[in-house]
């Protein structure tokens, strides 16, 4: 048997798409936990990139931060958090945020610095004020690679999250476990199915969130 | 009371055992990524259009997420190491190629031309000239891919204990022993600092006419990992 007809026996059972196991239940679970954990990122990452950015101090630090936080195992932290914490949100939640904030912080920074100083010094000379300038000229021009720090940092969240089906956690990754433990090969087939695709549809709603934020002028000059 | 180090033995394997086996799983890809980046990106900065379809199916690649590929690939591998490590070769791909392309279009036309004045082949040119212009490019690639790569060795864990290192997480669940969790989580984090710090240094002898300074590396987008 390979892997398509694992696929499809596993879509095609009708005990696969209700109750608590279900896969609407499990789908939402996961859109829930990577949405709140990059919301918390975001929330932490953003501001504080724009506003180094902006400035242009504190690149050194952030650069340690990036590579602190590639260092981090984060399936071991999960573990580890899990251990010291015990059952609940949190445990999860604090390693997926905390792997999160580099991407979203890191590359709000660089997106902030690779914007072109001249129309900056333009926009300052036409009488804007500071807040202006970060909003109304460098955050536009900034936003596509602002738009892939997020992408990134969604990605590894829907990735880690379904690790997080280890210690006890809801969400797709509990399939891949669970049939792990079972030798259900096939529930292990298309919980993977399932990740894989949430994982494309979050590039793809990144795609589509970057076609209609980034303004046309600047999509033409950054060519792609 | 046991010693800071004492391995289960089901693990079939010292502390250091673990350390040389998860250094293998996690660098062994990234060799092969950098082996199949080389040509991949050479066709990509001869053949312009070839550079966004490239860099389009190795983003979509690198989205998916490490659990699942491994959980697919054991219909084809079995739950062996080579499970765990053809997904890490395939998610280097996608810092090397571009870190290369850069590189490798990052050399000046008028380097090129005098090359070609001072008699180099194209082989030559490529391997005495561009390679080494590149080279800080290329090692900036590695180290992101390197250093990702050691901490999702971790995961393979989950596929019949595969995972060197993160095998200890298992243990120190199912023994009730924190200390093996420790133990993986620093030796995992040491391990991707130290070989980044590794890396470092190979560039600083491979560019001896490079600033020593790592600090003005431009971060990208490309960077960010999982």
């Amino acid at each position: 048997m390979n892997i398509l007809n694992y696929i499809d026996a596993f879509f095609s059972d009708n005990a696969h798409w209700q109750g608590y196991d279900g896969i609407p239940t499990r789908v939402a679970e996961h859109i829930g936990y990577t949405l709140m954990a990059l919301g918390t990122a975001a929330a932490i990452g953003l501001p504080i990139g724009l506003l180094t950015g902006h400035t242009g101090r504190g690149g050194n630090t952030l650069a340690l931060i990036a590579t602190a936080g590639r260092a981090l195992p984060s399936f071991g932290l999960m573990v580890l958090m899990f251990v010291l914490l015990g059952l609940g949100m949190a445990p999860v939640m604090i390693p997926l945020v905390v792997l999160a904030i580099p991407p979203i912080l890191v590359t709000t920074y660089e997106a902030m610095r690779s914007v072109d100083p001249a129309p900056v010094d333009a926009a300052r000379g036409m009488g804007m004020a500071e807040t202006e300038v970060l909003f109304r000229v460098e955050l536009p021009v900034a936003l596509p690679l602002i738009l892939s720090g997020l992408r990134s940092a969604a990605i590894q969240i829907v990735s880690t999250a379904t690790i997080a089906a280890y210690v006890s956690f809801g969400g797709l990754g509990r399939y891949i476990v669970d049939g792990l433990y079972q030798r259900d090969y096939e529930k292990v087939v298309g919980g993977a199915t399932l990740v894989a695709a949430m994982a494309l549809a979050t590039l793809g709603l990144f795609w589509g969130v970057g076609r209609l934020t980034v303004s046309q002028g600047v999509r033409r000059g950054s060519a792609g | 009371m046991s010693e800071l180090f004492d391995m289960p033995s089901d693990l079939q394997n010292s502390y250091l055992g673990l350390v040389a086996l998860h250094l293998r799983e996690a660098l062994l890809p990234v060799l092969a990524g950098l082996l199949a980046s080389l040509p991949i990106a050479q066709l990509c900065v001869r053949l312009r259009w070839l550079y966004p379809p490239v860099l389009w199916v190795t983003t979509v690649l690198y989205a998916i997420p490490s659990l699942a590929f491994f959980v697919i690939l054991i219909d084809y591998t079995g739950l062996s190491e080579l499970t765990v490590m053809i997904p890490l070769a395939v998610y280097s791909l996608v810092v090397l190629v571009p870190a290369i392309v850069d590189g490798v279009r990052s050399v000046p036309q008028e380097t090129l031309a005098a090359a070609t004045a001072m008699g180099f082949g194209p082989v030559r040119r490529y391997f005495q000239v561009q390679l080494p212009i590149a080279a800080p490019a290329i090692i900036a690639g590695l180290r992101i891919a390197s250093v990702s790569s050691i901490s999702l060795v971790s995961v393979g864990m989950l596929i019949g204990n595969q995972g060197a290192l993160g095998n200890l997480l298992n243990s120190g669940m199912i023994y009730n022993q924190p200390r093996l969790i420790w133990l993986s989580v620093v030796g995992t984090a040491v391990l991707a600092i130290l070989v980044d710090a590794a890396l470092i240094v190979v560039r600083v002898l491979l560019t001896p006419w490079m600033p020593r300074s790592t600090s003005a590396r431009r971060l990208t987008a490309k960077e960010a990992t999982r």
